[in-house]
């Protein structure tokens, strides 16, 4: 299959990649990029590990070819952090340990941004209907929930 | 509590039942945490598995020249590369080849695998591999199985029997003639998934120094020694390297799989390394699952409730193959005995095969079924003999000290403390104030169980550790011990941190890697924290008695008087003598030439003989007590149930992490809640119909209940700092208190799970008709 070249700036950063036109967003982020911390679960859309936010908004990489996503900015987990200070977010999630296996942490970290720039103050149902499409095995979502709510705080303090 | 060292200082202990964040948080929030499927090696293959279209089929023929030939394609395997090595639980039950031979037993398995340059190129070589089948009858229940004439899964296993487990104590009839009420009733469980997030992934190199494979296992010493044993190497010569695992709960991350040999073999053929990830769709239709029960449970009652007998028949759909199997069947029974006293008990266990993909464990192994079945059926009876649910369970709770009729040893127990929670509670309380008239209908049930820490598999529990002193006072910790998610990587550094009066900075865990660390069983039966934790402590104060006599020859006072704390040596009631942590360490090593300073330790616990035959003796180390209460919402006219409220009050001995216990209890809760109302294979023909993540049904965040959770601290003689298990006990709790919940809220005994809403609504129709039809006889 003939490859063919987009251009994107991910996290910031400017790139240039070739890719075969089926590639999702996705592929092109790990395979060609290696940002491991889009992670691949379902393949479906239904489990939000491989969350992304793409020109601003929170979108699924497995269901969007890279080719759609040609010249847009996207964010993924590895651009929240400021150098080695993590972004409120991640760090609510460390002190609140929001995770168990990891596995769809990245993808709620994401999820969780798109929420709080949207509603900075969200209600408990808020977030249960914010991470519906995110799903997690391991924790029966009480920590995460509780990272979220801590995440809020944090950030309406002012923190970025 | 027992056998600990003695306090030192106000502030110790300094790290054990704090909430402390886990050791791997900063990695998983930023990405960092590298996973199986996130490795690669330099001129790696791509690997795809091709996969039988027939349940159950004889394999006639494989062409694979078409494949051959593609363009990119560099092998292919089939069951030949094998020549015939088969795994499986014992010696007699190792019927399972890495790549179908002669016959497919499931829908799905594997036939052959290709290595190619790519994954798409390696997809497209599968469907060019040319296999002629010639389709066999297939068997798809448990009970026609067994019949004479049923199709046979495997040609030498008459009427489908894997295996067969058979307890028999104290005299049941006698039990059931002395009883006032009697009840039989048939009980299912479903199949369900693991749901783990991560798909099976490995990367495997085959050269001169032997296997390597970096691969997403929470037992990575099971493949360690199949991979040995099919390659036909010494151990020395395979290394297994466990990355970041997401998700195990029991079963298919427990074992090899189909991928992992295909690629090794692959790897060796062509001198490249091999890759793979599996999709979704292969995880749902061929990974190990929950075994579907069929429990035919029978129980003796006084009018006063106490249970005098329970026998109890369990038939399970083992699908294709033995796999751990055989241990199921033993936990199905030997976990009856508990947490209800219980002097005349009778088991009889089959597993039987037939053309599904392969049963095995599951958090809950095996115990959740038979506890499911017993838990409703003693409400049920009490219910009819006007008793309450607590009473019931009060009334035949155990106590600890206790001795089961088989040989279970009870050292400490907090059911009844927990059920005192539980039902003064304001939810229990107010249960019928609650009701609300329709046709939303709340309702409140409850339920205590019990599940064994410190698991064994027939008495083989290897577990050690190495605590590896640097020059700086920091610690290389080397454990064999797998953290698939639960946080026993946070809690092992704990307890080696908290030994050398370090911090958790200070202990950097070495995760297995079966070239350095010490062999382990991995991550089941909720053993990590017990055993591998003892064996961390050992190796800690290995390291400490080391570092003491140094000190000791430094301040020349006795070794025993040295004390270690807040990264501080000091001599015991001697202030004026210490010294940093870090400068001991140096004294130490450099006080002669090429001092190193190692500790090793291993577990001791649990190692006292038991009949596994029999079901006699201890199948744990210790054991945990749970009880639950759930709230939920019952539409009447749906049959939409919605979970409201869990509020769990569990016994792990002493919480060492809370934040972990607490998370694993809400974690397992959450897996029972899928269980109860929504999780279940639909199979048609040996096919898996609901094969993706858009219809298998797991609880999302909205399914979700509140959780209010209560420690009961009995610091078990057994577990370190007196800890006993806290990652399956409300996978057992859950189900039962969400039926009763149910029955509290329609006034029906839900027996089969999960109660989905068509059978809620069904079985509301039928009442409903039934209570006419009485209306009219009695009119």
């Amino acid at each position: 299959m003939d490859k063919i070249t987009c251009n994107f700036v991910v996290n910031g950063s400017a790139e240039e990649v070739s890719f075969p036109p089926n590639r999702t967003l996705l592929h092109m982020l790990r395979e060609d990029l290696l940002f491991h911390g889009v992670r691949e679960g379902c393949s479906h859309g239904e489990c939000g590990s491989c969350n992304v936010i793409l020109d601003g908004k929170l979108v699924n990489a497995c269901l969007i070819l890279a080719a759609e996503a040609d010249g847009l900015e996207i964010l993924t987990v590895e651009g929240m952090a400021d150098g080695e200070d993590l972004h409120p977010i991640q760090q609510a999630f460390v002190d609140e340990s929001g995770m168990q296996c990891g596995a769809c942490t990245t993808g709620m970290i994401l999820s969780t941004k798109n929420l709080l720039d949207a509603n900075p103050d969200p209600s408990r149902e808020e977030i249960k209907d914010a991470l519906a499409g995110n799903f997690c095995r391991c924790t029966g979502y009480a920590k995460i929930f509780e990272s979220v709510e801590a995440a809020a705080e944090t950030m309406k303090g002012g923190q970025q | 509590m027992s056998d600990q060292p003695a306090k030192i200082g106000d502030n110790w202990p300094n790290l054990i039942g704090k909430r402390l964040p886990r050791v791997d948080a900063v990695e998983k929030v930023n990405g960092d945490a590298k996973y199986a499927g996130d490795f690669n090696m330099a001129g790696q293959l791509w690997m795809k598995i091709l996969r039988s279209p027939h349940a159950h089929a004889k394999i006639i023929s494989i062409d694979a020249s078409k494949a051959l030939d593609m363009p990119g394609v560099k092998a292919v395997v089939t069951a030949e590369d094998f020549k015939g090595w088969s795994w499986g639980w014992g010696p007699q039950t190792r019927d399972e080849t890495p790549l179908a031979e002669g016959k497919v037993r499931y829908f799905a398995e594997a036939v052959a695998a290709v290595a190619a340059e790519d994954e798409e190129t390696a997809e497209e070589a599968c469907a060019l591999i040319d296999v002629v089948y010639e389709e066999l009858p297939g068997i798809f229940d448990a009970e026609e199985a067994m019949q004479d004439g049923a199709p046979q899964v495997h040609d030498y296993v008459e009427n489908n029997q894997s295996w067969d487990f058979h307890m028999d104590y104290g005299d049941v009839e006698k039990g059931f003639a002395e009883a006032d009420l009697v009840r039989e009733d048939r009980f299912e469980t479903g199949r369900t998934l693991t749901g783990f997030l991560e798909p099976p992934a490995a990367v495997a190199q085959y050269d001169t120094a032997g296997i390597t494979i970096y691969a997403a296992k929470q037992s990575p010493y099971f493949i360690y020694r199949q991979l040995a044993s099919c390659f036909k190497l010494p151990l020395s010569k395979v290394r297994v390297i466990q990355p970041y695992v997401g998700g195990g709960f029991g079963g298919t991350k427990n074992d090899s799989t189909a991928g992992d040999f295909c690629a090794v073999m692959l790897a060796k053929k062509t001198k490249r390394p091999v890759k793979f990830v599996y999709n979704m769709e292969e995880v749902l239709t061929t990974c190990r699952r929950r075994h579907n029960m069929i429990v035919d449970c029978k129980m003796g009652m006084k009018k006063d409730g106490t249970i005098t007998a329970v026998q109890t028949k369990v038939i399970a759909d083992g699908g294709a193959y033995t796999a751990i199997g055989p241990l199921t069947m033993y936990l199905t029974g030997i976990m009856t005995t508990l947490p209800y006293k219980l002097d005349n008990y009778k088991h009889d266990a089959y597993r039987i095969f037939t053309n599904h993909p392969v049963s095995a464990a599951m958090r809950g192994h095996g115990v959740t079924h038979t506890r499911f079945a017993a838990e409703i059926q003693m409400e049920k009876m009490a219910d009819e003999l006007g008793i309450d649910p607590v009473e019931v369970r009060m009334k035949n709770a155990i106590e600890a000290p206790h001795e089961t009729i088989n040989g279970i040893t009870v050292d400490t127990c907090g059911l009844k403390e927990g059920l005192e929670i539980v039902s003064s509670s304001t939810a229990w309380k107010d249960k019928d104030k609650n009701k609300k008239d329709g046709p939303v209908v709340r309702g409140v049930g409850i339920s205590g169980t019990s599940h064994l820490g410190g698991a064994r598999q027939r008495g083989h529990q290897s577990c050690a550790a190495i605590v590896r002193l640097c020059e700086d006072g920091t610690v290389n910790y080397l454990t064999g011990a797998s953290d698939a998610g639960q946080g026993s990587d946070t809690v092992l550094v704990q307890l080696v941190a908290e030994e050398l009066g370090l911090t958790m900075e200070d202990v950097t865990i070495q995760r297995v890697d079966t070239a350095v660390t010490p062999v382990d069983n991995g991550s089941y039966g909720s053993r990590v924290t017990i055993l591998a934790g003892q064996a961390a402590q050992k190796a800690a104060q290995e390291v400490k008695r080391q570092l003491a006599e140094a000190a000791a020859k430094v301040w020349q006072v006795d070794a025993e008087k040295i004390l270690f704390n807040d990264r501080t040596v000091f001599v015991d009631g001697d202030p004026d003598k210490s010294m940093p942590f870090r400068k001991l360490t140096q004294i130490a090593c450099y006080s002669e030439s090429g001092a190193v300073i190692m500790g090793k330790g291993y577990s001791e616990y649990g190692i006292e003989k038991m009949d596994f035959e029999k079901g006699y003796g201890n199948p744990g180390v210790n054991y945990s007590f749970t009880s639950q209460l759930s709230a939920v919402d019952v539409d009447l006219e749906t049959g939409m149930v919605k979970a409201k409220d869990f509020l769990i009050a569990h016994d792990c001995g002493r919480p060492l992490h809370p934040v972990n216990v607490e998370a694993q209890t809400q974690g397992a809760a959450s897996q029972g809640l899928g269980q109860a109302l929504y999780e279940n294979f639909k199979m048609h023909e040996g096919r898996t119909m609901n094969s993706t993540m858009v219809n298998y049904m797991m609880p999302l965040s909205t399914e979700h209940p509140d959780f209010e959770l209560h420690d009961i601290i009995t610091d078990d003689p057994h577990g370190p700092f007196g800890a006993k298990e806290a990652s399956e006990g409300s996978i057992i709790s859950t189900p039962p208190s969400i039926v009763s919940a149910i029955h509290d809220a329609t006034g029906i005994w839900f027996t089969k799970l999960p109660v989905t809403p068509e059978k809620i609504v069904l079985a509301l129709k039928e009442k409903k008709e039934r209570e006419n039809a009485q209306k009219k006889e009695s009119e």
